[in-house]
């Protein structure tokens, strides 16, 4: 056999493999919706129909990710022009503070929310006290709530990608539009708005799928406002599981519609310059005092955004039972950390979360350099499939996974290809993997796509064979967009809340879970200082991922 | 016996032949141009010899062994590739070291020729340097290193100066010349750059949409272009429609010009045929009754010998090599041929 047949028979193995994995169970959750004891059936998909909270659910979800788009933009997008555009002091230490919020993994962003600006947060007990009322101000709960903390968490999309495509701007195409007499204005609507299109798109889908999938704010924050993510988890922990299946099928569709509307809406394609170009110059803000508003304003603004985390930071000193109606804590003390590594209970949750993002960044990681060697190197014949299969779980909502994992992996019965691995160690880190599968495989695939054929070709000439060729100068020239998706990766695994929620058990509850459940006991202080963990965890790993990307 | 051999190989991708049929023959020591326009399937020829594409048919023969169906890491040739294709995360040592780690060469032994290789070409001490940290003339000196270090069989070069500016160009090439026959490697060298071809190589082979066109010295190829193609491509030359009158005289314009017929085949009186004139093959002369007549219309002075541009009544476009003052812009001219450098072909080749 010659070894581009053999590549073959390799691609379509892995394509099969990640068949099983990703489309498989979602398959299962189509066919469960519809299938009764006595065959098929559309009973269950007519109760679902008839019901006015599954309607307003759907609507829920769908209003709830436009509004936060819109806002989410609306922050954004200024913010990306404020930071790329104008010239002020501060502006770059303050442009790195401004992305911040993503360092938070969204249940740790949604609690810091709790801790800030919840009923008994700090913004609230300051009202109270300053105005002297009986009752807390306000209450952070319903649309509102769930609306204020996906603008603050995705936001950054927008700033990141526009910022991004900013700078991409060829400055001498703005000296070009001034010269041929066009205005601030008609350069900004004719030349600048067009180029950030592509980037502003992205944002968009990103954040419409992000806030679609969102599960974390309308959990804690929704009480009776239900979305889909939740309505399902609800019909779920009642018992009602085929009715489950066709609201998360209800989910998936969706989730694909709206990314099929996106795409016909965007169908791409970069505006990136066709020259060189040179870096644009800034716009210097008028006078000194105008700049030191805007300074003002910039450092006001990067504060605000920074005390979801600083406010974290606190409540994780505050002791447990300690802090009751006052203002401000009474007592700060390290007790909670001394805890989370003394107390083996405490200290299972880290354990548990560390070896399962590991081992799913691993496998995800071995998966995508398959795919990546196969695809863009031996070009195999179920390139395309291994690509729309890598791809697809960032399509569907983690609720959804969890669910279909959760129907594929409950049953034993090996002609089915289905097992038990609900209950076991291996579920959690299998859905972390598939969860996983389109950041790494994007990240590893384009580092592939942008090595040099040649410096294979090179090493082939010098006697290298494949095996050394692939250690010795694949994988280094690589190692940045490795770099890239594994930490990603990890970072996403680490924090992960909604599909484990569906899929943990007690001894494999990962930290999210733990938060949950220190939350509920009032072991606010517990809770926060697991989020701070998690939340250095993720700096510490974009950091280090950033550091790979500036060193390649 | 031939020391490297292409015989009869073909490719092609998606229908389009790439090579077609080439054969070709290298002695050994013998350093061979492959020459063409892009697309003459040059490149593709030399991934052919250097094992990274299988021909359709055709074998490439080492020293009488037909090395057709081995991978590139057992036929050990040198290859230097056109963008370098220098390992970016390996420092100048760690790249010539590559090769010869491949071939098991450890500790002292390594060391010793990985100096020897960066000394060969004048980079002795580059050990510890980074790749990105290098000119561009180094970046090509140190893949030539990391090629000749395991002492290959034959050295094959894509382009190897195509990514010089034009005056380190020009000494990159010397020195690559100087250190191929130095070395006595056989060696095939690709390059769209006639300039290069005449210099590096001890023959050329040109080629043209896949087949060769002619193989010989840059001389041959000069004094006694086989085809038409080969005389436009190898020097300058104006293109003039003429007339084959018998095999030793062609009617040119409404002049008899004393041109012998080169072939293919006997000359057929009143057959319509194709002129290549080198700008030395024609003379500027006083205008006379007798002779073609025309205008200049531009003149380029390169130092000794300028390029006069003559425009004819008939609207034929010729370039004329003479001694800068000979006319000026606008002058009155006639032309006649000087007797060499007039080739003759028949009009559909």
């Amino acid at each position: 056999m010659t070894s581009a047949r053999r590549a073959g028979w390799w691609g379509w193995l892995l394509a099969a493999a990640l068949a099983w994995i990703v489309a498989y169970p979602l398959v299962l959750v189509l066919v469960d919706g519809l299938r009764g004891s006595e065959g098929w059936t559309l009973d269950e998909v007519r109760r679902f129909a008839s019901r006015r909270s599954e309607w307003q659910a759907l609507w829920a979800s769908l209003w709830l990710s436009t509004a936060s788009v819109v806002l989410a933009g609306a922050i954004g997008v200024p913010l990306a022009f404020l930071f790329e555009r104008v010239d002020f002091p501060g502006r770059k230490p303050l442009g790195v503070l401004v992305a911040l919020p993503a360092v938070l993994p969204p249940l740790v962003g949604v609690v810091a929310f709790l801790f800030l600006y919840g009923e008994t947060g700090f913004a609230g007990r300051l009202v109270q006290v300053l105005f002297h009322l009986e009752d807390p101000p306000w209450r952070l709960a319903g649309p509102g709530a769930i609306l204020l903390v996906h603008a603050y968490s995705m936001y950054v999309y927008f700033y990141l990608f526009c910022r991004a495509a900013l700078s991409r701007l060829d400055g001498a195409m703005l000296e070009a539009a001034s010269a041929l007499g066009a205005g601030r204005w008609r350069t900004l609507v004719h030349v600048i708005l067009p180029h950030l299109r592509p980037a502003v798109a992205g944002a968009a889908l990103l954040t419409f799928m992000t806030s679609l999938a969102s599960f974390s704010a309308p959990y804690i924050f929704g009480g009776g406002y239900r979305v889909m993510t939740t309505q399902i988890v609800f019909t779920r922990l009642n018992g009602d599981d085929r009715l489950a299946m066709v609201e998360t099928t209800a989910l998936m569709l969706l989730a694909l519609g709206a990314m099929a509307l996106f795409r016909r809406a965007d169908p791409g394609g970069s505006l990136a310059g066709v020259g060189k170009g040179t870096a644009p110059a800034l716009a210097r803000a008028g006078s000194a005092r105008a700049r030191a508003s805007i300074a003002a304003a910039a450092w006001l603004l990067a504060t605000v955004l920074l005390l979801p985390h600083l406010t974290l930071l606190l409540v994780s000193f505050v002791p447990v039972g300690t802090w009751t109606t006052e203002p401000w804590p009474p007592a700060f003390s390290p007790g909670n950390y001394a805890a989370l590594f003394a107390e083996p209970e405490r200290l299972r949750p880290l354990v548990n979360s560390l070896w399962m993002a590991t081992a799913a960044t691993v496998a995800a990681v071995a998966v995508a350099l398959a795919a990546g060697s196969l695809v863009v190197r031996r070009r195999v014949p179920a390139r395309r499939l291994i690509e729309g299969l890598l791809g697809l779980p960032w399509a569907v909502p983690g609720t959804v996974f969890a669910i279909a994992l959760a129907a594929l992996f409950s049953v034993h019965s090996p002609l089915t290809l289905r097992t038990v691995l609900v209950g076991t160690a291996w579920i959690l880190p299998l859905a972390y993997l598939i969860r996983n599968l389109p950041v790494t495989g994007r990240a590893i695939l384009a580092g592939f796509r942008q090595l040099d054929p040649a410096l294979e070709e090179a090493a082939a000439a010098l006697g290298a064979g494949r095996a050394r060729t692939f250690r010795r100068v694949v994988l280094p020239a690589l190692a940045p967009a490795l770099a890239a998706g594994a930490t990603l990766a990890f970072v996403t695994a680490l924090g992960d809340f909604v599909t484990s929620i569906m899929l943990y058990t007690y001894d494999t509850r990962p930290i999210s879970l733990e938060i949950l459940g220190s939350l509920r006991q009032g072991d606010v202080g517990v809770a926060a200082a697991y989020g701070v963990l998690l939340m250095i965890a993720s700096a510490a790993v974009f950091a280090l991922g950033a550091r790979g990307e500036a060193r390649a | 016996m031939a020391f490297l051999e292409l015989d009869g190989l073909s490719r092609s991708f998606r229908g389009q032949r790439a090579v077609d049929g080439l054969s070709l023959t290298l002695e050994r020591g013998e350093v061979l141009a492959l020459l063409g326009p892009s697309g003459s399937g040059k490149t593709t020829t030399l991934r052919l010899l250097a094992g990274f594409e299988s021909p359709d048919v055709g074998r490439v023969v080492l020293e009488g062994r037909d090395v057709t169906a081995l991978a590139p890491v057992a036929r050990r040739f040198g290859m230097v590739f056109q963008h370098y294709a220098l390992f970016p995360h390996l420092d100048v040592g760690a790249n010539v070291a590559f090769g010869l780690e491949s071939r098991g060469v450890r500790g002292a032994e390594l060391a010793r020729r990985v100096a020897e290789a960066l000394a060969l070409v004048d980079l002795a001490g580059f050990e510890r340097r980074t790749v990105a940290n290098l000119s561009g003339g180094q970046q090509q000196r140190v893949a030539l290193a990391r090629a000749l270090a395991p002492e290959p069989s034959v050295l094959l070069l894509d382009e190897p100066l195509s990514n010089l500016d034009p005056a380190l160009r020009e000494r990159t090439r010397r020195e690559l010349r100087a250190l191929v026959h130095r070395l006595g490697i056989t060696a095939v060298v690709v390059t769209h750059e006639q300039e290069d071809a005449f210099d590096l190589g001890d023959r050329i082979a040109l080629l043209r949409q896949g087949r060769l066109e002619q193989l010989g010295t840059a001389d041959e190829l000069y004094a006694a272009p086989a085809t038409a193609f080969v005389a436009a491509f190898i020097g300058r030359a104006s293109e003039i429609p003429a007339r084959t009158l018998s095999d030793r005289a062609a009617q040119v314009d409404a002049f008899t010009w004393p041109i012998r017929w080169g072939g293919p085949g006997p000359a057929t009186a009143g057959a319509a045929a194709r002129l290549l004139a080198r700008p030395e093959g024609l003379r500027l002369t006083d205008p006379a009754p007798d002779r073609l007549a025309g205008t200049v219309t531009d003149r380029r002075f390169t130092g000794a010998v300028a390029y006069f541009s003559v425009a004819t009544a008939s609207g034929l476009e010729l370039e004329v090599a003479a001694p800068p003052g000979a006319a000026r812009e606008g002058d009155a001219v006639g032309i006649e041929p000087t007797g060499v450098g007039l080739h003759l072909y028949p009009a559909d080749r």
